[in-house]
């Protein structure tokens, strides 16, 4: 097992190292720079030349490669944010917590709809709550981020006005309120961004867990369960559902790195001030530094994600043993 | 000069492993074969699963690559083959698969299924390809009528005749046959083994014959090799296997097909009993240590009957 | 052999499956008896419906696609129309299974020891250890070399003999009367399938159990069986012993089956192939002889109109009047 989580480790290095190559070369292509946006009428020429000079702009593109890459392994330093005038990191940490929240609940949230929802579609396949789940999974699966988080602000927040539509937290709140006020607080801004994201993310796992159910049902060693006298409840819970939920278990590393693509859009729909929101803000100002730091956060935080379902599978398989 | 000639054929698979996932080590699934197939001659490849019978078959077709040895095809050798050459020697040599479903493309009519090598290799008109698969179809004791059909449609029986009619399409003077009818009912079996003795004499093809089926085995082949841990522990003529065979492996295998004959039921099994024990107790006279498989010998100077004793 | 002690009799028993919404007869009206303590097989080509009658006694179909009717009675126990609970009873208990793959058939999950206790758990008293101590003799009656192994391991970690010697072990736990083993050797290597079935032969013996084996093998029908019954198209055509079937046989089917084996012993230069295919479900002949099609050189008079049982000797059957008639093609 160890050996097998260094040396996914170490094949991570690479890819990383990879991936900050093409991430710098894009940026580097991209129209405008660090500058661009700080330039006012009154600044010459000059002025601008001898900025650029001083931030090792006119450096040739492996030199800033180097100095850049060897800052974030030798120091952890992802540079300065133009845009925010901070070190990289401190503008990421600020959003980190938010995300992860936000991350979190609608990971929860997506499991405690699907899982049930699986079961149900699976257990009565092809009568009328399988084709019920089913007309959901449908709808949830043409339906863009986008039309289901308007739709959700317009009908719990503005129409019914139960929660906030944009936000994280109430300053005032923030200022004045207990920790748990601002706890609650916290939560009330988190359910509309978390639903939306849990009620999209739910399709996969369904129909994963639904079709794992009817094959297990039609399997040999259902029969030879039945063949043994074993009674039907006890032949869906130990023979059927164990063997159909392991595959989505150990999905969970995959919904994890399919979650922050969809919180990156969510956020930005429901202004939430987290990792997404601080990414298409960045690209907007050309603030690459932020930009390249965030891709490769993300790029961790995928394989990361990746490595856990394989751990989470070896844990809850049996059948699979790592050298 | 033998059409076919294979001569310490080693095929090993790696294992990976390790923290860099690097080759720690190999599979031996043919472990120094030899033997050959003259034209017109039917060869039987004989063993239980994970032998390594198809594995020799599909060196042969170049599908694996080879670790040692030479294969010669008409004097030379195909291990070397590279363009022209290469395309010639997969027209000469063509293989039936067991399953002839998983091997063909379910999408496409007979028609293409069968004319799909002839418009590889050959510039025929529409008109040049149908007829000639029209005959292919006659050949296997289908009608024309079927060319416009899809594989599923046809039994299995039909399927495999299918197989066999695409894989003839080319005139090979050799086809690899990898349990052909193992998937096939009793009945149908009969038919289809019929067909191919039928194509041979018609086309005078060689077959290697790989099963683990000693009776179809026995139909089909003048030659035999029976194969266990990788290597061939006898090689013999039909009689050499079936009447006297030298091997303890060999002799259980024959030992353990079921007799149609219900008087036989309690000398079989007493037979079995004591071929059993006789596997337990002399293993070691029999195999090296890991159960590695000896060279093969002449037994009483005879050029066709080879047996893996020390 | 006691005549009088029958075990289970099937009377008129039909196995329907829904395609397309129309129910079709893959078992069309069937009776057969089997006594205690024989091994009595039924054999037959895919589609002929043997695996459809053997899981039409402990009712194993999807109920959805699977209408079953007439009478199966089991010691004089009706088991058509009971309830799933009752049917539990005699599941695994009086009467229990053996599949063809046993990896299949395996839970992939559950270690074997688990696996074989299940079914103890359900028709015994017997304590967690007792139920263990019983597992391991169990493994040790089927021939496993080092059963306290086996008994922690999973399916995946044995061969495919040792998966179905496990198998055979789960089968036998509750002492059944009856064993009905699908096809339990057809996917093994022949040297495996030889010491599974000299397995079970020596286990039915030493049980006074019975077998009802299903399976496309004649040979391992010879090796086997008391009593055989050959099945076509869903009907039996013809059942004896297992002498009579094999030195005798009369139906044109069992003959052209017995011919077109290739034989280890003789060498011949064609087999006696079968005309044509063996008819699906959907387009099975229904009524007349339905083996004529397929020897169409035979005289339509030969055949019945609707075809009957003949008492060809004491305990043999026919069906249909062909068989009098009957030649290979080749013999014209």
């Amino acid at each position: 097992m160890w050996k097998m989580i260094v040396r996914r480790f170490l094949i991570l290095i690479p890819q990383l190292l990879f991936i900050s190559v093409v991430v710098f070369i894009l940026a580097y292509f991209m129209p405008g720079d660090a500058l661009s946006g700080l330039v006012d009428p009154t600044m010459t020429a000059e002025d601008i030349e001898r900025q650029r000079e001083l931030i090792g702009l006119n450096e040739p593109l492996p030199v800033r490669y180097v100095n850049w890459i060897s800052a974030i392994i030798f120091e952890g330093d992802f540079g300065q944010s133009y845009g925010h005038k901070r070190a990289v990191t401190a503008v990421i940490g600020d959003r980190v917590s938010n995300t992860f929240w936000l991350s979190l609940v609608m990971l929860i949230l997506t499991y405690l709809i699907a899982i049930p929802l699986g079961i149900l579609a699976g257990r009565f396949g092809g009568k009328w709550p399988d084709k019920a789940i089913l007309f959901y999974v449908f709808v949830a699966m043409s339906m863009p981020t986008l039309v289901l988080g308007i739709l959700m602000i317009l009908t719990f927040s503005f129409n019914l006005g139960w929660f906030p539509s944009s936000g994280s937290v109430n300053a005032i709140v923030l200022s004045q309120g207990t920790n748990w006020e601002i706890f609650v607080n916290r939560v009330h801004h988190m359910t509309l961004p978390a639903m939306t994201g849990a009620l999209l993310g739910t399709v996969g796992i369904i129909f994963m867990l639904r079709a794992n159910i009817i094959d297990r049902t039609a399997s040999e060693y259902v029969k030879l369960a039945r063949s043994k006298g074993v009674p039907t409840r006890v032949i869906f819970n130990k023979h059927i559902l164990r063997n159909s939920i392991i595959p989505v278990t150990a999905g969970v590393g995959f919904a994890i790195a399919g979650l922050l693509m969809g919180v990156l859009f969510i956020e930005q729909i429901f202004g939430y001030p987290g990792m997404g929101s601080l990414f298409f803000e960045s690209i907007g100002r050309r603030d690459y530094a932020v930009v390249n730091a965030l891709i490769i956060l993300f790029s961790v935080l995928t394989a990361l994600g990746m490595l856990i379902s394989d751990i989470l599978l070896t844990v809850v398989d049996p059948r699979i043993q790592v050298q | 000069m033998p059409l076919l000639e294979v001569t310490d054929l080693k095929v090993y698979y790696p294992i990976r492993g390790g923290i860099l996932g690097g080759v720690i080590g190999h599979v031996k699934a043919v472990d120094g074969v030899t033997f050959s197939v003259n034209e017109g001659q039917t060869v039987g490849l004989v063993g239980e699963s994970g032998s390594g019978k198809t594995t020799i078959g599909k060196a042969i077709l170049g599908l694996v690559p080879i670790r040692d040895g030479t294969i010669l095809f008409d004097g030379k050798d195909i291990t070397k083959y590279i363009g022209k050459n290469r395309s010639e020697y997969r027209k000469s040599v063509q293989m039936v698969f067991q399953d002839v479903h998983s091997s063909i493309n379910a999408k496409k009519m007979v028609l293409d299924v069968i004319a799909e090598p002839i418009r590889n290799f050959e510039k025929l008109s529409r008109a040049e390809e149908r007829k000639k698969v029209d005959e292919l179809l006659t050949i296997v004791g289908m009608s024309p009528l079927d060319a416009h059909k899809y594989p599923h449609e046809f039994s299995g029986g039909q399927r495999q005749r299918i197989g066999v009619a695409r894989a003839i399409a080319l005139k090979p003077k050799l086809i690899v046959a990898d349990e052909p009818v193992s998937a096939l009912d009793l009945s149908i079996q009969a038919q289809v083994l019929n067909y191919m003795k039928d194509v041979q004499e018609e086309m005078g093809l060689s077959y290697i014959f790989i099963s683990h089926d000693l009776g179809v085995v026995k139909h089909m082949c003048e030659t035999l090799a029976i194969m266990h841990n990788s290597r061939f522990v006898e090689v013999g003529e039909r009689n050499d296997i079936y009447k006297n065979a030298k091997h303890i492996y060999t002799r259980r295998l024959i030992a353990s097909i079921p007799d149609t004959n219900p008087d036989m039921k309690t000398v079989n099994e007493m037979k079995r009993i004591e071929i059993n024990k006789e596997y337990q107790e002399q293993y070691n006279n029999y195999y090296m240590e890991g159960g590695m498989v000896y060279p093969l010998k002449s037994i009483d100077g005879s050029e066709a009957h080879y047996v893996a004793i020390p | 052999m006691s005549e009088q002690e029958k075990l289970l009799q099937i009377r008129q028993l039909e196995t329907a499956f829904r395609l397309e919404g129309k129910y079709y007869n893959a078992v069309d009206f069937v009776d057969l008896d089997i006594n205690k303590n024989e091994v009595f097989a039924i054999v037959g080509e895919s589609g002929c419906g043997k695996t459809a009658l053997a899981l039409s006694i402990l009712q194993l179909h999807n109920k959805n696609f699977t209408r079953i009717r007439g009478s199966i009675t089991y010691n004089e126990k009706e088991l058509l129309g009971l309830k799933e609970k009752e049917l539990n009873q005699i599941r695994g208990n009086e009467i229990s299974m053996i599949f063809q793959d046993p990896l299949t058939a395996l839970n992939p999950l559950l270690r074997v020891g688990a696996q074989i206790e299940e079914a103890l758990y359900y028709h015994t008293d017997l304590s967690k250890r007792e139920r263990k101590t019983r597992a391991i003799e169990l493994l040790t009656a089927v021939g496993m070399t080092d059963p306290e192994l086996t008994y922690k391991q999973l399916p995946h970690e044995l061969s495919g003999g040792m998966r179905q010697r496990a198998m055979i072990a789960i089968a036998l736990s509750c002492d059944p009367k009856l064993v009905i083993a699908d096809e339990p050797t057809t996917a093994l290597d022949v040297t495996i399938q030889a010491q599974i079935l000299d397995l079970m032969r020596k286990l039915q013996k030493d049980m006074h159990s019975s077998i009802l084996l299903i399976t496309h093998d004649l040979g391992v029908v010879a090796e086997m069986a008391d009593r055989v019954t050959v099945m076509y198209a869903g009907q039996i055509v013809e059942y004896g012993t297992a002498d009579m079937i094999f030195k005798n046989p009369k139906h044109p089917y069992t003959r052209s089956l017995l011919a077109s084996i290739p034989n280890v012993g003789e060498n011949l230069d064609r087999l006696n192939a079968i005309k044509g295919v063996v008819p699906t479900l959907r387009d099975m002949p229904r009524t007349g002889c339905r083996f004529a099609p397929r020897i169409p050189w035979i005289n339509a008079f030969c055949h019945e109109e609707k075809p009957s049982f003949h008492e060809v000797e004491p305990n043999h059957f026919v069906l249909c009047t062909c068989y009098e008639d009957f030649h290979f093609e080749s013999e014209e």
